[in-house]
């Protein structure tokens, strides 16, 4: 199946919780919808479930108007946050549980669900109630419940939100493995950039409501369209600087001017916001600064650190930039290795034009698309 | 301000353990320095709740003592302890203001009314609650949320810690990095013992400066996020720390070299003293462990490298063992075979799970 | 853009219409018809227009007289049980088991008054109470108190009122002890660092929390004690005197006793407004503060648990 969204929204009581809403989700493909909390992710789920119907607006399913056709009526499956199985059934019960009611044969239930439990390597534990087993084992158990029907469309709703760290790891790795053995339309939605990373396929980034941008999930992170998708799509959170272009050279806010280069190089003049992400971002004593190259290479300015956080194998640095308005002062790097600073510390925070993400004054993509690395 | 001991500390839920399998907490000597940031960082059910519960006085050990400042207070309940705990999911009075919140620890302590004004004043200030202060705690966001919590703890001058419940939660991503920098703004600030429980390694090893990583019952390892990176005293610590984990493998060592099904590894330092018999497994993480071409290094098998934005991970087969490794820029790999270079400091022996140290090290 | 819309939907509704139409809106106009024609018998009925409701809202008139009377008599009621009942429902609701065993056994015992069927209470009450035979009444009298609710005003309005907190109190305290159970454990340990006493706790957590449920134990309890009328009518059937006589006991003696069907049908008609008119008071409570909980949050987005 296809599903195509054509204009939706939706409103509760004349709030607005999904604008405008374009969307098209092919056979076999995994979708990840990424946005922070109440940004209207499981408002837009439940539209393509058939769960609330669209104030105005199309959904289509193969190129069929289903809009207002309620979910019974639809090949729809869901996973929540939350691990739902039914707690008096068995893990096998519990996975059977939607083909006993589609009163399939019982040589072909067992057939899924076998099949169902291998991909979830849930083998083990088919004889076991669900509250026997462990958090992830639980979450396992609801996928499958929702794989084994086969529907034409599975939601995830933060699935692994959930889980302990590392069980998320484990799950997430093997996710995508588990979705493409299905010619399901997969719809996953989660707050966290990295989860959005490691399953690949699309992403659309929502913001209040309204899809910011949908595309390749590699693509749409390394070439946001603008601010907003660009600050969705970055954890740690994107820096942002602004930077002013006057005659061939950039100024930034709390640097100096150099010569315009990178995406700067073919903009107008104006006002420009630029966006770099924390491992773009070098650090360098403070001291050990004198004069800025002036041949557009870096982007120099000054910064006083304020806390270091050390993984163990790199350092965040949390910085406030020099003469930033009180909006866009915070920057944080992620630099390699351990790196010790005091608090306080005048640190000189370095970065290549080639890295920028740069934005106009309304926060849409301006300049040649370049290539960031990375 | 305290320090706190915990002397023989262990605890069964059953009245009558038995053997160690019925403690949820197995002997536990430690001691939480005043002033430190402290993470106590497992898996669920690896018993570091319940060592929250101790310490916060809700369960009383099955044996030994909990001693804050060499006081004994293994009896005393929960609220004659000079602590504080901001809890996973956030806990304000909904029908006060964020003010009439800060102040209620105070309140409930006879404070005199003026002393209450300039504290809360000035811990919501720090907290940046102060433009919020008249409004009701019940209809601010988590984050929000959170912080009042946190300040309520924070007006108190006698409190000697603050525990941490998981305290992130239900935070979003964004806000998590501004939450955790400022605690950690605070406890350099205030000067508190702050132990902060999670199992969540990124929060862990950002808040703290001493880690405790605990599994089954037991403390694993305790040191600081950089010991805990570079030496994993145990595979699990390998295993629980780093995203995606140390790469464990097993092995049989000879002289200075590890032989993983017959391939070949060199040591850094030779492990005479390896216990006969036991499981020698190799250890290396894959930040340690370079992708290179075909031809160059160990030989693995590529099954997919996944791109998360500013790195690469390779999911490989090492004679058969799935291992992960970093891809450097700019390689390129066509077909699954590749070489990899391992560094080799970084390569640990482990027996039985527990770390060999090596002897004669170049 | 076409929106599926179903017409065969009415039909489905249809005999809920037809349902109410038959009980409600037909009995209802039947009654407005009554009230405002006058009739001496023989079925010839005469038009009266607003002269019974004059007549009932005037306490210089006699209708008006015994309508005033009984309605501060069920007012009067309905504030005692009220304020009896409400907090005696928290305390049990309190001093409930929170786990084990003891759980099961309390819910039990507290929900076999509610299962007794009204003319039931009101007949084991009218021979418990007995001065003559039955244990309290006797027992009451043998302790040198002068009890009899037959002949005495004030002993059968004590009677009436613990009778009504013996049936109902139960039903508080079940929605309470539901009110207090969804109460996160978080919440209490917060509390205990914080230093509050357990007034403190009752005010700060509990009380806020039990609001909602509350909100709806007052207004099933008023609704029910400001339309009582078997247990009062098998005890004491009104008296002694006119004591006893709410509103609804009053009305059947007007239409029944004194086929008076016109003053009744006009009483019985503003008897119902003043009901109608407490419902949506405390409906509008209710939504706002159902609000007041909700009120900053859009309702359709994950909600940590």
């Amino acid at each position: 199946m296809t599903l195509e969204l054509e204009k939706v929204s939706r409103a509760v009581h004349g709030v607005p919780h999904i604008s405008d809403v374009s969307l098209r989700l092919e056979r076999g493909s995994l979708n990840v919808l990424l946005g922070a909390t109440l940004s209207g992710k499981t408002s837009l789920m439940r539209l393509m479930a058939g769960l609330d119907a669209p104030s105005s607006g199309r959904v289509l399913a193969d190129g069929r108007d289903v809009t207002g056709l309620s979910v019974k009526k639809r090949s729809v499956a869901m996973v929540y946050q939350q691990f739902i199985n039914y707690p008096a059934l068995s893990v096998y019960e519990n996975i059977a549980s939607p083909l006993r009611v589609a009163g399939l044969p019982r040589a072909e239930i067992e057939a899924r669900v076998v099949e169902a439990a291998r991909l979830l390597k849930l083998e083990p534990y088919l004889q076991r109630r669900p509250l026997e087993m462990s958090g992830g084992q639980q979450q396992r158990c609801a996928i499958a419940r929702a794989l084994v029907k086969r529907a034409d469309l599975v939601l995830l709703d933060e699935p692994l939100a959930n889980l302990d760290y590392k069980l998320r790891e484990e799950l997430r790795e093997e996710l995508p493995r588990i979705f493409a053995s299905t010619g399901a339309v997969f719809v996953y939605a989660t707050t966290e950039p990295t989860e959005a990373l490691l399953l690949g396929g699309n992403t659309a980034t929502l913001r209040e409501g309204a899809l910011t941008q949908f595309g390749p999930t590699a693509g749409v992170y390394r070439h946001p369209h603008d601010l907003a998708t660009a600050r969705v799509f970055s954890d740690p959170p994107l820096n942002v600087l602004r930077a002013t272009k006057v005659g061939g050279r950039v100024r930034l806010a709390s640097g100096d001017a150099i010569a315009a280069a990178g995406a700067f190089a073919d903009v107008p003049d104006g006002a420009y916001t630029i966006g770099v992400r924390a491992h773009h971002l070098r650090v360098e004593d403070g001291a050990a600064y004198d004069a800025p190259p002036s041949d557009g290479s870096e982007f120099r300015l000054r910064a006083s650190v304020s806390v270091a956080e050390i993984t163990g194998s790199e350092t965040f640095l949390h910085m406030v930039a020099a003469g930033e308005g009180a909006d866009a002062s915070a920057l944080i790097a992620l630099l390699p290795g351990i790196r010790t600073y005091e608090p306080g510390a005048a640190v000189d925070v370095v970065f290549d034009p080639g890295h920028i993400l740069l934005f106009d004054a309304a926060g849409a993509r301006a300049g040649r698309v370049l290539d960031v690395a990375a | 301000m305290a320090s706190i001991t915990l002397d023989h500390l262990a605890h069964a839920y059953r009245p009558d353990p038995r053997g160690p399998q019925d403690y949820q907490l197995k002997e536990i000597n430690h001691v939480w320095r005043q002033g430190g940031a402290y993470a106590l960082l497992g898996p669920s059910g690896c018993g570091k709740t319940t060592l929250l519960n101790i310490i916060s006085g809700l369960v009383t050990p099955t044996t030994g003592r909990i001693l804050f400042d060499g006081r004994d207070v293994t009896h005393l309940p929960t609220e004659a302890r000079n602590i504080a705990q901001v809890f996973q999911f956030p806990v304000v009075y909904d029908t006060m203001t964020v003010r009439e919140n800060l102040a209620f620890p105070l309140k409930n302590r006879h404070v005199p009314r003026a002393d209450i004004v300039r504290r809360v004043e000035e811990i919501a200030s720090r907290l940046d609650l102060s433009a919020v202060l008249d409004r009701k705690a019940q209809n601010l966001t988590a984050d929000a949320k959170q912080k009042i919590s946190l300040g309520r703890g924070l007006v108190r001058s006698d409190v000697a810690a603050i525990l941490f419940d998981e305290p992130l939660t239900v935070i979003d991503p964004h806000l998590k990095w501004q939450l955790r920098s400022s605690l950690k703004e605070l406890h350099r600030a205030l000067d508190l013992t702050m132990i902060y429980v999670t199992h969540d390694q990124t929060e862990a090893l950002t808040f703290a400066d001493t880690v405790v990583v605990m599994h089954d019952g037991s403390v694993v390892q305790t040191g600081s996020p950089e010991e805990l990176f570079l030496r994993p005293a145990h595979t699990f610590v390998g295993h629980f720390i780093g995203s995606p984990g140390m790469n464990v493998l097993p092995a049989e060592v000879r002289g200075r070299t590890a032989y993983i099904e017959g391939i070949a590894i060199a040591l850094p330092s030779a492990y005479p003293a390896l216990p006969p018999g036991a499981r020698i497994e190799l250890g290396v993480r894959p930040e340690f462990a370079e992708l290179t071409r075909a031809g160059t290094g160990v030989p693995v098998k590529v099954r997919r490298i996944d791109d998360l934005g500013r790195t690469r991970i390779a999911r490989i087969e090492i004679a058969g063992h799935a291992a992960a490794a970093t891809v450097p820029e700019g390689l390129s790999i066509e077909g699954d075979a590749a070489g990899l270079k391992l560094e080799p400091g970084q390569i640990h022996i482990y027996a039985d799970g527990a770390r060999v140290a090596g002897e004669g090290g170049a | 853009m076409e929106k599926p819309i179903n017409n065969r939907a009415w039909l489905l509704v249809a005999p809920v219409f037809l349902i109410v139409a038959f009980s409600a809106i037909v009995p209802i106009m039947t009654v407005v018809n009554y009230s405002v024609q006058d009739t001496f018998g023989n079925n010839q009925f005469f038009w009266n227009g607003l002269g019974w409701f004059q007549e009932l809202l005037d306490p210089s008139t006699e209708l008006g007289g015994r309508f005033f009377a009984a309605l501060w008599r069920n007012l009067a009621f309905s504030a005692i049980i009220l304020a009896i009942e409400v907090p005696l429902g928290i305390l049990v609701a309190l001093s409930m088991p929170r786990e084990g065993w003891k759980v099961a056994a309390t819910l039990v015992v507290m929900a076999l008054p509610l299962l007794i069927p009204w003319n039931v209470v009101g007949t084991i009450w009218q021979v418990f109470a007995r001065a003559d035979i039955g244990l309290l009444g006797y027992g009451l009298n043998w302790l040198g108190i002068d009890y009899n609710y037959t002949g005495d005003t004030l002993s059968a309005w004590i009677t009436i009122v613990v009778m009504d907190v013996w049936h109902w109190t139960s039903l508080v305290a079940l929605l309470c002890y539901a009110g207090l159970k969804s109460i996160p454990d978080a919440y209490y340990q917060a509390a205990r660092i914080d230093g509050a006493s357990r007034w403190a706790i009752f005010t700060t957590i509990q009380l806020p929390k039990m609001k909602r449920v509350l909100l709806i134990a007052v207004l099933l309890r008023f609704m029910d004690s400001f339309m009582i009328y078997t247990e009062p009518f098998v005890l004491t059937g009104g008296g002694p005197g006119n004591a006893t006589t709410f509103l609804s006991i009053d009305l059947v003696k007007l239409a029944l006793g004194q086929f008076d069907l016109g003053k009744a049908a006009a009483m019985s008609l503003v008897y119902n407004l003043i009901v109608l008119a407490v419902c949506w008071v405390f409906y509008t409570v209710m939504t706002h503060a159902g609000q007041d909980y909700d009120g900053n949050r859009r309702p359709q987005e994950e909600t940590p648990a």
